[in-house]
């Protein structure tokens, strides 16, 4: 074996307490030095660690950052989403291909710089985006990329690269990021500019555990990041449940494309998150706690270490925090991959634990069973900044807000609008009322709660915003007059295909099924009894799936069947009983191309042409 | 509290502590098609044949607790429907070729599709490149046949002690990685193992013993899946259809 990669091995595993439960920050420690886990690096973590190849080579073969092959010391991925695409970012990539020299997928012929794609980096508010290594680019343009291509041949600085700091934290000096929040609207809970930081938490300490959970739920809190579950339940569950270690963890994995909220509470309203966390953690009972940061946003990776240890430097986490004798509590940050389907709450428990991000089967619950089989609460970004808002200012005053869900919620709102950016709504708003605000009066349809969620159209713009009319955790993209919203339909397929973990049989070949259905939509390849044919499979796939992906990656076509059900009868062709998606043509191809010759039937006479 | 009593299809199942839907239902004669399920191995929840409705709502039975009062629904229309799309899925998503697989008439997918009265699957063939691992001396494995059960992963994780077997990839790319750096030889995989005799499909196979029981002959030749279940509770098997 190569003694470099050996001595590099050991000192990551080192760092990480030969814990074979980090083996996430252990494999991205190796990349970083080697620029990719080769075979033989897998072997050597995998005997330091106690492992075996093939749990570490199935970790590295998980996640989209992670590779086994070699790349460039660089590595641009190009945001690939339906806002990015309608912001043009074919264009961009386009500009990248002819000026790098080589195509998607590629590294340059110095081995210098990969070009790749990668799903939603949550700045739709800012596409065309990237990610150049974890350096973040947006407002991207054919000119911006040759300035990029030419600083990176000069420097290969990624940091050198940007030309200009966002607004906020975002030039704080450990963040330093081009990155704009676009805060549009200020609501009072969390985006408010009075807020009294860590006053949620003196108050919360004065009181009992059961206290802080019956607060909550007579604020009638429910989980931010989109399922909707009442968080005090939720926090009774995990205080109730056995076990000497309990744990409290943060999904700040927000995956969903189009959703970008969580980025601007990371950057503005990080303490206020964390002391959310530590009163999460007095009332289960916890001690200790993670955020799992997804690797998107690694760029505020510092920031938020800072953040901690600032907070451990005043007493806010460590031992007997706020002079309250016995409570502990500390955070650590573990880094995702590129995984959407880490935001579900199993696979992120899998995810820190230093495994590949499959869900895993419920029962038993993550209250009962969670992080290295304790105990463990999982609540949202914005969650845990609500909790510590209850706390300051009173259950009654947050359920004041809203109306049958309390509070407000934050909405990231990209596409074809005026002003694309964070709104922190009160609950009950309607979905026309945020139109207005945002600039979108003529939308054709908004995707709210992002590709997992529901496609509607006018006819429901008079519905409001809230956990049992229109839900969504944070996601809204409207889609003007020119969208072919078929073709967003195929996109939004596309995402689920490639983040499937492929665990469970109707997730994994179902959405794929579901757009090749989409394609023969597209292409004026079906009948009338295809499309039903295509309603039931997403039936399927809705019904037998094990995770929250599998059970809402039909919903585009689901709700655009409902919705939008024209666009679907417009391709529809009578094939007088014939089977319209076969193209006999396509099916001879091959064949006739072997042969050396061209096929007798005349393409007229082809069905459905 | 040791016992649970609710029902399937309206018929009243008593569980132990501890069972699963499934577990209790095979006690009580009540056949739930599986694949991924084996009762040597811990339940896996993956090919979600063995989905049915738990008041209502679609669970997989293999890891579902049995408690008081839920009412199981399994043969039924809806979950039939369910199922033999599943199925179908598993037939296209791979490459099946029964008429000249060697673990035809023992296949519990193919003996499946026969129960479960998938003719032609109405879903199109992906025709997947999968590539076949020969290099080891007693056995070797066809992903071209491989319905990602994780049979073998689990039972040579936990009967056998060796993980030799591992998932990787993801989605479309997800398959059977083995703990070498190349293939089944350099691993320290037995064909004693008890993971040679968990593959439900003609995946991971023993060499040299492919037809010594004739066709015609063979387990699912004789009777139906499920059978054995079936016969518990003097039920006759039937082709079920919709």
């Amino acid at each position: 074996m190569n003694g470099s990669i050996g001595k590099t091995v050991q000192e990551v595993c080192r760092a990480n307490d030969y814990d074979p439960h980090r083996m996430m920050d252990i494999v991205r420690g190796v990349q970083e030095v080697e620029g990719y886990v080769s075979g033989e690096a897998m072997e050597w973590i995998a005997a330091t660690v106690g492992s075996h190849r093939v749990e570490v080579e199935s970790v590295v073969s998980f996640y989209s950052f992670f590779t086994d092959q070699p790349q460039g010391r660089i590595v641009i991925r190009l945001c690939d989403d339906i806002v990015d695409r309608m912001a043009g970012s074919a264009q961009v990539e386009q500009a990248f291909v002819e000026q790098l020299g080589i195509q998607v997928g590629e590294t340059t012929p110095d081995g210098a710089i990969t070009l790749t794609r990668t799903a939603c980096i949550g700045m739709c508010d800012q596409a065309p985006a990237a990610l150049i290594n974890d350096v973040v680019v947006t407002s991207l343009n054919s000119d911006r990329v040759r300035d990029l291509v030419r600083g990176l041949r000069d420097h290969m600085d990624p940091a050198r690269l940007i030309w200009t700091l966002g607004d906020g934290n975002n030039d704080h000096n450990l963040v330093q990021a081009m990155v704009h929040n676009n805060i549009r609207q200020r609501g009072q809970v969390i985006l408010a500019e009075d807020i009294d930081l860590d006053q949620g938490l003196q108050k919360a300490l004065a009181m009992t555990p059961t206290e802080v959970i019956r607060a909550v739920n007579n604020a009638r809190l429910r989980g931010r990041g989109g399922a909707g579950f009442p968080v005090g339940m939720k926090w009774q569950f995990t205080r109730d449940a056995e076990g000497e270690r309990k744990f409290i963890i943060c999904n700040a994995d927000e995956g969903e494309p189009g959703t970008f909220k969580d980025r601007v509470i990371l950057t503005e309203r990080a303490e206020l998150m964390v002391e959310g966390m530590t009163i999460g953690a007095y009332a289960i009972g916890a001690s200790e706690g993670l955020i799992y940061l997804r690797g998107e946003y690694a760029y505020l990776r510092p920031y938020l270490d800072n953040v901690l240890q600032r907070r451990r430097a005043a007493s806010l986490l460590g031992q007997n925090i706020h002079g309250l004798e016995g409570f502990h509590f500390d955070i650590r940050i573990q880094l995702g991959a590129g995984s959407y389907v880490c935001g579900e709450e199993t696979a992120l428990i899998s995810s820190c634990e230093g495994r590949r991000g499959d869900p895993t089967n419920r029962p038993p619950f993550p209250a009962q069973h969670g992080y290295l089989g304790c105990p463990t609460a999982v609540n949202n970004v914005e969650t845990f900044c609500c909790v510590a808002r209850i706390l300051d200012r009173g259950p009654g005053w947050f359920a004041s807000m809203g109306s049958s869900s309390t509070g407000t919620k934050l909405l990231s709102v990209a596409g074809d609008c005026r002003s694309p950016g964070v709104y922190e709504v009160e609950f009950g708003t309607s979905l026309g009322e945020i139109l207005r605000l945002v600039g979108a009066e003529d939308a054709q349809a908004v995707q709210m709660g992002g590709p997992s969620g529901q496609m509607v159209g006018p006819a429901d713009y008079g519905r409001e915003i809230c956990y049992d009319d229109l839900a969504t955790g944070g996601s809204v993209m409207v889609f003007g007059p020119e969208r072919n919203l078929l073709e967003v339909v195929r996109t939004f397929l596309e995402f689920f295909i490639d983040e499937s973990c492929g665990y469970c049989t109707p997730c994994r070949v179902g959405n794929r099924l579901l757009g090749q259905g989409i394609d023969k939509v597209m292409a004026s390849r079906v009948s009338a009894d295809d499309v039903a044919q295509l309603e039931e499979l997403a039936m399927t796939v809705k019904n037998s799936s094990r995770c929250g992906l599998g059970q809402t990656s039909p919903n585009p076509v689901m709700s655009t069947l409902k919705n939008f059900r024209d666009i679907y009868e417009d391709h529809t062709v009578d094939t007088a009983g014939k089977v319209a998606s076969f193209d006999l043509e396509a099916a001879l191809g091959e064949a006739t191309a072997i042969a050396g010759r061209s096929s007798v039937h005349n393409k007229g006479l082809r069905q459905g042409s | 509290m040791n016992s649970h009593t609710f029902t399937i299809d309206g018929v009243s199942v008593e569980a132990t502590a501890g069972q699963s839907i499934m577990q209790a239902a095979d006690a009580a004669g009540i056949y739930i098609p599986r694949l991924c399920a084996h009762p040597d191995l811990k339940p896996y929840g993956s090919c979600r044949v063995c989905t049915v409705l738990i008041n209502g709502t679609p669970q997989s039975s293999c890891t579902q607790p049995a408690s008081d009062g839920l009412v199981v629904e399994s043969d039924c229309a809806a979950v039939q429907r369910l199922r033999r799309d599943i199925v179908e899925m598993l037939f296209i998503e791979g490459g099946h070729y029964c008429m000249y697989c060697e673990k035809s008439g023992n296949c519990e997918l193919q003996a499946l599709g026969y129960r479960l009265g998938v003719t032609a699957p109405k879903f199109d063939y992906q025709f997947p490149e999968q590539n076949v691992d020969a290099s080891h001396p007693d056995l070797f494995i066809d992903r071209n046949r491989c319905i990602l059960c994780a049979r073998c992963v689990r039972a040579s994780r936990d009967l056998d002690n060796k993980n030799v077997f591992q998932f990787v990839g993801r989605g479309l790319t997800r398959r059977v990685g083995v703990n070498s750096s190349a293939c089944l030889r350099d691993t320290n995989i037995d064909v004693t193992d008890n993971a040679l005799n968990v593959c439900p499909v003609g995946a991971l196979m023993k060499k040299h013993v492919g037809y010594h029981t004739p066709v015609g002959e063979r387990l699912y030749d004789i009777d139906p899946i499920g059978t054995e279940i079936d016969a518990s509770r003097d039920r006759v098997p039937m082709i079920e259809r919709e």
